[in-house]
């Protein structure tokens, strides 16, 4: 236990004599949960959006002041023709052109059902996706007007019945993505300053000697890992802690669950961090190689996590995958928690997986570490 | 075991892959001995050396050293020896305080022990100026000295000491070197890998390695005479270049 506490000792003094590490390790997370989560947005703004009215009447210019109205659509031109049109698509300064056919007003009024043409530039298809569901809204909300002021005093027995239906949605009313993101990112940020730094750390030592210098003293494994890991897993509380602060103060998340809850999962949560941390720097040289390696675990966790992507889309082959990712975990259990107030009850699969998981991992550090080659 | 016997290599082998690195040596070190171990780059001196201090597993061969089997006890070696490598593998970032601290820690001193030790090396040492100041900071010879008594901190029975005074100029050698007769002298037996042919001259006994082998063991005096020359430099030159 003494020998623990040499270690501990010893670990924080260089961590906060390197003055280059504490700002890596405090002040960056900040700026990343401050600028991804203002930045890593679902919703489509901005939308370039451009016409072709054929029609010309009163009736199509309706619809084109309805695009206009919204705060999605930029309404930009409208082109004479369809070439101009599909030539400024393919220059990328359109994401949307509405074709509005001859005759639009009149078939609308005579015969109460028209055509319209719309093309969207699908590179990003989740963003085509949303766009379309944007315009159908706008043009749904448009038929409706059209329909009362035209179908109403021809026939009042034939009155369409409008089915609208009014979502409402649980745990964050107001659809509010950073409500959603915040506590998504923040799970990046204890992970990927954990990992890193206990990684390289041990790995640190590989390289200027100072390991074989531990390895020639009677040292026990469990000793020099639990000193070595120890400190990180005070700092990934830190990071939690002030990731926590600005997500209530700056983002105003609602915190509805149990903060003791969250800490308790994040405890077992950083100690497979850690754990796959040290097990990496056991097969790794350099530091290079060992910011490499968990690079590219962290970006595969990240990608498979749920943050960006929801796993009930993937593939059911890649939904096994993210069983086995960590993050995923922890992304869940801080939007359950946070979000939705869960209790420890909600959250018993995500926890027990997450201690097998560092129960596994640990064990493979101390087995990989070896005291002699 | 005999009583003045700390170490005894049998026929110790380590082989990377096909490359033998370490080819059948065997020896023995009595204590308070000063055993210097020679060879060029690359004989093996370096590999044989880890093996005895327990962080290389031999491939073959049996040794005891400090009374314990490498293969069953590592660990009651490791709190028996010393060992300082040719990286003075202290912290840049600590000070020489929060070294001897560290290290004193991990071989189990208590911390009243370490600060007892500790006043005793900065007497002995005259480190008052400079056991606040960063490692990192410190001239080469400065670290030497402390890395070697870092190394004696929890009184080892044996000190490995891997080319410890690579790269200093001759009087910081010389100063090392008292440090060292002082050491074996209070009955530590001083296991030393060196480049320096003068610095052969000042071990009791003296082993040339070859490619692996241990081509010639005597002392410096013995050697001379056996291979009739002058000085330990031609003795090592007559050896290593075959």
């Amino acid at each position: 236990m003494n020998t623990i506490l040499f270690i501990i000792q010893k670990e924080f003094k260089q961590i906060f004599r390197n003055k280059g590490m504490l700002p890596i390790i405090f002040v960056l997370p900040i700026i990343q949960l401050v600028i991804l989560s203002n930045a890593a947005t679902f919703e489509i703004k901005n939308i370039k959006f451009s016409y072709i009215d054929n029609d010309k009447t009163s009736f199509s210019r309706e619809l084109i002041q309805k695009f206009d109205a919204s705060t999605y659509f930029n309404v930009l031109t409208d082109f004479p023709s369809n070439k101009l049109a599909t030539a400024a698509m393919l220059n990328g300064e359109v994401d949307v052109i509405l074709e509005i056919p001859e005759n639009f007003e009149r078939n609308l009024v005579k015969e109460q059902t028209t055509d319209l043409s719309v093309i969207i530039n699908a590179i990003d298809g989740a963003a085509a996706g949303v766009e379309n569901v944007y315009i159908n809204q706008i043009i749904k909300d448009f038929n409706k007007n059209a329909q009362t002021t035209l179908v109403q005093p021809s026939n009042q027995i034939n009155k369409p019945v409008n089915i609208t239906s009014i979502p409402s949605f649980w745990y964050n009313e107001t659809l509010n993505y950073k409500t959603f993101m915040v506590p998504g990112i923040l799970v990046l940020l204890v992970t990927m300053i954990t990992l890193f730094l206990s990684g390289m750390n041990i790995v640190r030592e590989k390289e200027i000697g100072t390991l074989e210098q531990i390895n020639v003293t009677p040292i026990k494994k469990h000793q020099f890992i639990i000193g070595k890991l120890f400190p990180f897993w005070i700092i990934g509380f830190g990071l939690l802690t002030i990731g926590l602060i600005i997500a209530k103060l700056l983002f105003n998340v609602p915190i509805v669950g149990s903060i003791f809850l969250l800490y308790s999962f994040t405890s077992i949560y950083l100690l497979v961090i850690l754990g796959i941390g040290f097990f990496i720097s056991n097969f790794t040289d350099t530091q290079q190689q060992a910011m490499f390696i968990s690079w590219f675990f962290t970006v595969i966790f990240i990608l498979m996590s749920g943050l960006f992507t929801p796993i009930e889309s993937m593939p059911v082959w890649a939904q096994y995958i993210t069983e086995f990712n960590p993050i995923k975990y922890f992304v869940e259990v801080m939007r359950m928690v946070m979000l939705k107030g869960s209790t420890f009850t909600d959250i018993i699969p995500q926890f027990t997986k997450t201690l097998a998981y560092a129960i596994i991992m640990n064990g493979l550090a101390v087995i990989s570490y070896k005291k002699s080659t | 075991m005999k009583e003045d016997t700390v170490i005894i290599v049998d026929n110790l082998t380590k082989m990377f892959g096909d490359f033998t690195a370490v080819n059948n040596i065997s020896f023995e070190v009595k204590k308070g001995e000063i055993f210097g171990f020679l060879g060029a780059n690359g004989a093996g001196k370096t590999t044989a050396m880890k093996m005895l201090i327990g962080i290389s597993n031999p491939t073959s061969g049996n040794a005891q050293v400090a009374g314990f089997d490498v293969y069953k006890n590592p660990n009651d070696i490791k709190k028996n020896i010393g060992y300082m490598s040719q990286k003075f593998a202290l912290y840049d970032d600590l000070t020489v305080k929060e070294n001897i601290t560290f290290f004193g820690g991990i071989y189990g001193l208590t911390r009243k022990k370490i600060e007892e030790k500790r006043c005793q090396l900065v007497e002995e040492l005259g480190l008052q100026e400079i056991v606040n100041e960063l490692v990192g900071s410190l001239p080469l010879g400065w670290k030497q000295k402390i890395s070697f008594s870092v190394a004696l901190l929890h009184n080892p029975k044996i000190v490995f000491l891997d080319e410890p005074t690579g790269g200093v100029d001759p009087i910081t050698r010389r100063q090392f070197w008292e440090m060292i007769y002082k050491t074996a002298h209070e009955g530590t037996t001083i296991f030393v890998t060196t480049h320096y042919m003068d610095e052969a001259e000042y071990c009791d006994r003296v082993s040339i390695m070859v490619n692996g082998k241990i081509e010639a063991l005597n002392t410096p005096k013995k050697l001379k005479e056996q291979f009739k020359v002058e000085n330990m430099n031609e003795v090592f030159l007559k050896l290593a270049r075959g």
